[in-house]
């Protein structure tokens, strides 16, 4: 960590909480960007539009149902620790009908490949150790 | 009448009324409601505006309910019924009910309360709408078929091919006994079970077995068919019981449920959220234009919310009762206000489940 006060405007802006840039206290995560998400397409209208079809489609009744790829997303929002995902999809598995067993179960696995995955990673450390050991 | 404690059920509230709860009385209820500040994108919105307002239609289902009186307490009850409640409707509404069978020939006679079937007149109400032909709907909340006096009704709601909707939140235990109290989810199992016993829930149209679900929470019931599928086979799986319909009913924000929801601060945001999925997919089919109401007094209403929110069907400032000659007219605006948007949000909500 940079010491306190190291410099005159590092220290003013560990004082204000801001980036002494006049930005306001850090809260990177707001309730109104969701819904605000649609305005990322006013940078690259084309390409939003084409990402906001296919997200459409990808959750559409298919081999697996609405309700499933619902508790996947669910899943998946813990893998990347998004927020808004959490919420929205907290939200919409109870509205298709999950219970607090279902999506429980669905973060479960979630963590399980998460700390599997770290922990798999382990045989490449043990295939160090016995290279470089007796 | 009020329920003996040997008949009492599931408890999840105690009823507003019994509490003397300011939610207790319906004017404070839709003050309530009309107070609330949407977000500015709905800020002016109307229910008549979005879908255009409601009128009536051809009379197809008269809704009676018989009471407010219930073996349980279910913690969203938009009746605020329990067993401390004794409305119940007397002899002379009952005689009008049965004449207006004759004068309004609804196809379909939907018994409600509280628990219709503690009302003393059940059976009989029953009886004289089948022997006109007229199909019955009873509004079961299945606990109430584990009093030991009402054990043979199963066999007697077969035999008379009484239609039966029951309530149960969720295909586990713990939505449901969250919602209308410990022991629930069980007790309606054993229900089922026995309902199944008798022929019901196989597919014989005149064994019909729906299930009601409804949230248990401040989101929205889900796609019907979609879920009935799963649900079909849970409970198959699991409890081996079989059923013939799901329906998926939003919770209303009206009586317990509003009142719950005021208490965690949720009423404005469960409105918009209300608001925001407005489906007008759904508005073609709500209930309210093919449905009579008849409270326990024998006021009528355009549905079983409007009747607990006090508002009647009126001519020219006159609350229209059941005996009324002109109590069902055809191209009538049926009264709308904020709770409306629970049945056209999501998939859409009535009685009947889905409207959209
Ligand atoms: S929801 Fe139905 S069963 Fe529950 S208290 Fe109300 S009337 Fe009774
Ligand atoms: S609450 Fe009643 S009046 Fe309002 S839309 Fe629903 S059925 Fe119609």
């Amino acid at each position: 960590m940079i010491e306190r006060g190291s410099s005159p405007l590092l220290a003013r802006a560990q004082e204000a909480d801001t980036d002494g840039w006049g930005s306001p206290p850090l809260s990177y995560y707001e309730h109104h960007h969701l819904p605000r998400f649609g305005d990322i397409a006013q940078g690259n209208d084309e390409l939003a539009k084409k990402f906001f079809a296919w997200y459409g489609a990808v959750f559409k009744d298919g081999a697996l149902t609405a309700r499933e790829k619902s508790l996947i997303a669910l899943a998946v929002a813990h893998a990347v620790q998004c927020p808004y995902c959490i919420d929205a999809y907290a939200n919409d598995c109870l509205e298709k009908g999950s219970d607090l067993s279902e999506m429980t179960e669905a973060i479960q696995v979630a963590a399980a490949i998460r700390g599997g995955a770290s922990l798999v990673h382990g045989v490449q450390m043990l295939e160090h150790v016995e290279k470089a050991g007796m | 009448m009020s329920v003996a404690p040997s008949e009492d059920g599931p408890r999840a509230a105690v009823e507003l009324s019994f509490r003397g709860a300011p939610l207790a009385s319906a004017e404070a209820q839709r003050a309530l409601l009309d107070r609330v500040v949407l977000p500015p994108a709905f800020a002016s919105a109307t229910f008549d505006g979005m879908v255009g307002g409601v009128t009536t239609g051809r009379l197809r289902v008269l809704q009676v309910n018989l009471g407010k009186t219930c073996n349980m307490t279910c913690a969203h009850c938009h009746v605020d019924a329990g067993p401390h409640r004794r409305e119940q409707m007397d002899d002379a509404t009952i005689a009008h009910v049965i004449t207006a069978m004759d004068r309004l020939r609804p196809a379909v006679v939907d018994l409600t309360g509280g628990a219709p079937e503690l009302h003393p007149r059940f059976q009989e109400l029953v009886v004289e709408a089948r022997s006109r032909g007229i199909e019955v709907i009873d509004r079961c909340n299945l606990t109430i078929l584990l009093v030991p006096r009402f054990r043979a009704l199963p066999t007697w709601l077969a035999e008379h091919g009484v239609t039966i909707v029951a309530s149960l939140p969720h295909y586990r235990s713990r939505n449901t006994d969250a919602q209308r109290g410990d022991g629930t989810f069980t007790a309606s199992i054993e229900a089922l079970r026995r309902l199944n016993d008798v022929g019901y829930g196989a597919g014989r149209p005149d064994r019909q077995l729906h299930l009601m679900t409804n949230p248990a929470g401040a989101f929205l019931a889900p796609d019907q068919a979609a879920t009935e599928v799963v649900w079909k086979r849970v409970l198959l799986d699991t409890y081996g019981v079989r059923f013939d319909r799901l329906l998926a009913l939003n919770n209303m924000p009206i009586a317990r449920f509003l009142e719950w929801l005021d208490g965690r601060g949720g009423t404005a945001a469960y409105l918009a959220h209300l608001v925001e999925r407005f489906n007008p997919g759904a508005a073609g089919g709500l209930m309210c234009r093919d449905t009579l109401s008849v409270g326990y007094d024998g006021a009528t209403y355009a549905c079983d919310f409007n009747q607990m929110l006090e508002l009647p069907v009126e001519d020219d400032g006159r609350t229209l009762n059941i005996d009324d000659p002109s109590v069902w007219a055809e191209g009538r605006s049926v009264r709308t206000g904020r709770h409306c948007f629970g049945c056209t949000a999501g998939a859409g909500s009535s009685c009947a489940g889905a409207t959209g």
